[in-house]
């Protein structure tokens, strides 16, 4: 294993040690329990949005923690979700009076702790609502699985119901935008390379150098798929086709394109893989209306890409050009 | 026969170690179908609870099983903090205030031990999950003790019965957790939470066969 960590168990508090060294205009940092909130939180009369799920995802989502985004994230071990505690007190200290949305991916693990935080927090007389994230088309069959995994519609779920938040949109209409979003959003990625966990020094999984791995989720887990490498249009076709039929998107619909790393991979690839997906996205008559390519959701060094499609409307874009202010995303503020 | 609060310590650390020697194990078995973090964070929690072994050490049994559960709750993360923290909280409930269990107490706390794991992670028997390992071992429990055998083999055929199960899930195809993403691919793999789950109650039968 080669990382420019120091000792792997103080990955995530030397990280996080870091954000608060350089962001402390955006975000105040705590410790035991880990998590981070927004400078001036809680932000009276506003909806709190709180997120998180393991580390090793950055920018997402301690990087999304700021001004028109996130309130609160909540960061866990590598790749492992955290605990109900640091899910708390996170709600309580972004508790302006008007109720905290949870934004949760679809993974045993993390849906589990926030049942249990949504639970404690309750009991403490705050309103709660939960929005599980489950966007991933490579899982197929949901009937025999966990569901669909929660993947790159998180990230704009947290844009957009932050600007909703800051236009001071009450909980249940933050919430079922929140739902409209994932309903609207579609995921698939790959990976060129498996990564490696640094408390556990060997790749989570191996490929070979010839070989991709197609669906892949983003901790590492192996996809549905094992191939050959192809050319990156017929990588962008494997991807882009099952989102455009899951939907299903039609012609004439307005759509996001988020083209994302998974950590490993230069933005030179990125746009190469969007420039696909672009002329696939208009071969079937969709009108590509925003964008964001770079890595957001990534998988810690893993070589590859994530494409997200997610159909927009004129609320949508007004939300998506409102301004955001955080380490990771930051425009019009 | 009965086991003392002295022989609940001495379960829950001696589990600390079981846990601590198969950490690279477990970690193994996850990485083989979920996501290679079930032996540290398994470590990680346990370590902390041996941390509160000092406080613990005048306390009743239900104290101890919801300190154990609040600790786990707080430090492991993933599913398994919620689904083990889950497990001691209910197995104290149920021992609220008391010194010493008989087996019929036994089998109370395991029952609602394992009903809470049941409740928390939603999963069947056969979904490739902790609960393969653990259902059957209550059973074994049951039957143990409406027969009236002695708490050492009454343990011994529970965590026997944990073995099986923990070996039944390598041919299943995962339906809950990270694992079921693999469909098909994720047979012919043991299940790392019904292999610490087996550890759990071979490290009981190991610690209490002579209490």
């Amino acid at each position: 294993m080669k990382k420019l960590i120091n000792n792997p168990e103080n990955v995530v508090k030397e990280e996080l040690e870091g954000i608060s060294y350089a962001h402390p205009d955006l975000v105040k940092v705590f410790f035991d329990p880990n998590y981070i909130v927004r400078a001036d939180a809680p932000v009276q009369g506003k909806v709190g949005i709180v997120s998180g799920g393991g580390s090793g995802h950055e920018p997402m989502h301690g990087g999304f923690v700021g001004m028109g985004m996130l309130d609160a994230a909540c960061p866990g071990a590598v790749f492992t979700s955290p605990t109900p505690d640091q899910m708390l007190e996170a709600t309580k200290a972004v508790n302006g009076g008007a109720g905290v949305l949870h934004i949760v991916k679809n993974y045993t693990g993390d849906i589990m702790n926030f049942e249990m935080a949504a639970d404690l927090a309750r009991a403490e007389g705050i309103d709660i609502e939960s929005v599980v994230i489950d966007d991933d088309v490579a899982v197929q069959d949901s009937l025999y699985t966990a569901g669909r995994r929660g993947v790159g519609t998180t990230v704009l779920a947290e844009k957009l119901c932050g600007a909703a938040a800051e236009e001071r949109r009450s909980l249940k209409q933050v919430a079922d935008l929140c739902r409209k979003v994932n309903g609207w959003g579609r995921s698939m990625g790959m990976a060129l390379t498996s990564c490696t966990v640094p408390h556990v020094g060997k790749p989570t999984f191996d490929l070979p150098e010839d070989e991709m791995e197609i669906g892949i989720g983003i901790h590492g887990e192996p996809g549905r798929e094992r191939m050959k490498v192809k050319s990156a249009d017929e990588i962008t076709e494997m991807l882009m086709e099952p989102i455009v039929k899951d939907l299903p998107y039609k012609s004439g619909d307005e759509v996001l394109i988020f083209v994302n790393s998974m950590g490993g991979t230069p933005l030179i690839e990125l746009y190469i893989i969007y420039r696909k997906a672009y002329e696939i996205a208009q071969k079937h008559g969709l009108k590509v209306v925003r964008h964001l390519i770079g890595p957001y959701i990534t998988s810690l060094e893993m070589a590859g890409c994530s494409i997200t499609l997610l159909k927009m409307d004129d609320d949508l874009k007004k939300l998506w050009d409102a301004p955001v202010k955080t380490p990771g995303m930051r425009w019009g503020a | 026969m009965t086991i003392s609060r002295d022989d609940v310590l001495m379960w829950i650390k001696n589990y600390a170690g079981v846990i601590r020697e198969n950490k690279e194990y477990l970690t193994d078995l996850d990485a083989a179908i979920g996501d290679a973090d079930h032996g540290a964070n398994m470590d990680r929690g346990f370590q902390a609870v041996l941390g509160k072994m000092p406080e613990l050490a005048d306390k009743d049994i239900g104290t101890i099983f919801k300190t154990v559960g609040m600790t786990l709750l707080s430090t492991v993360g993933g599913a398994g903090g919620p689904l083990y923290g889950t497990l001691f909280l209910q197995a104290g409930m149920k021992t609220a205030g008391k010194m010493e269990l008989s087996l019929e107490d036994l089998v109370t706390t395991f029952e609602a031990a394992i009903s809470g794991v049941v409740m928390r992670g939603k999963a069947e028997v056969g979904d490739k999950t902790m609960i393969d390992a653990l259902t059957p071992a209550l059973e074994a429990l049951k039957k143990a003790s409406e027969e009236n055998q002695p708490i050492a083999e009454a343990l011994a055929a529970f965590a026997e019965a944990g073995k099986k199960g923990m070996e039944s899930t390598t041919p299943l195809v995962a339906k809950k957790g990270r694992a079921s993403y693999l469909g098909a691919r994720s047979a012919g793999h043991q299940d790392p939470g019904a292999t610490s789950s087996y550890l759990l109650l071979r490290t009981a039968a190991d610690t209490w066969g002579d209490a």
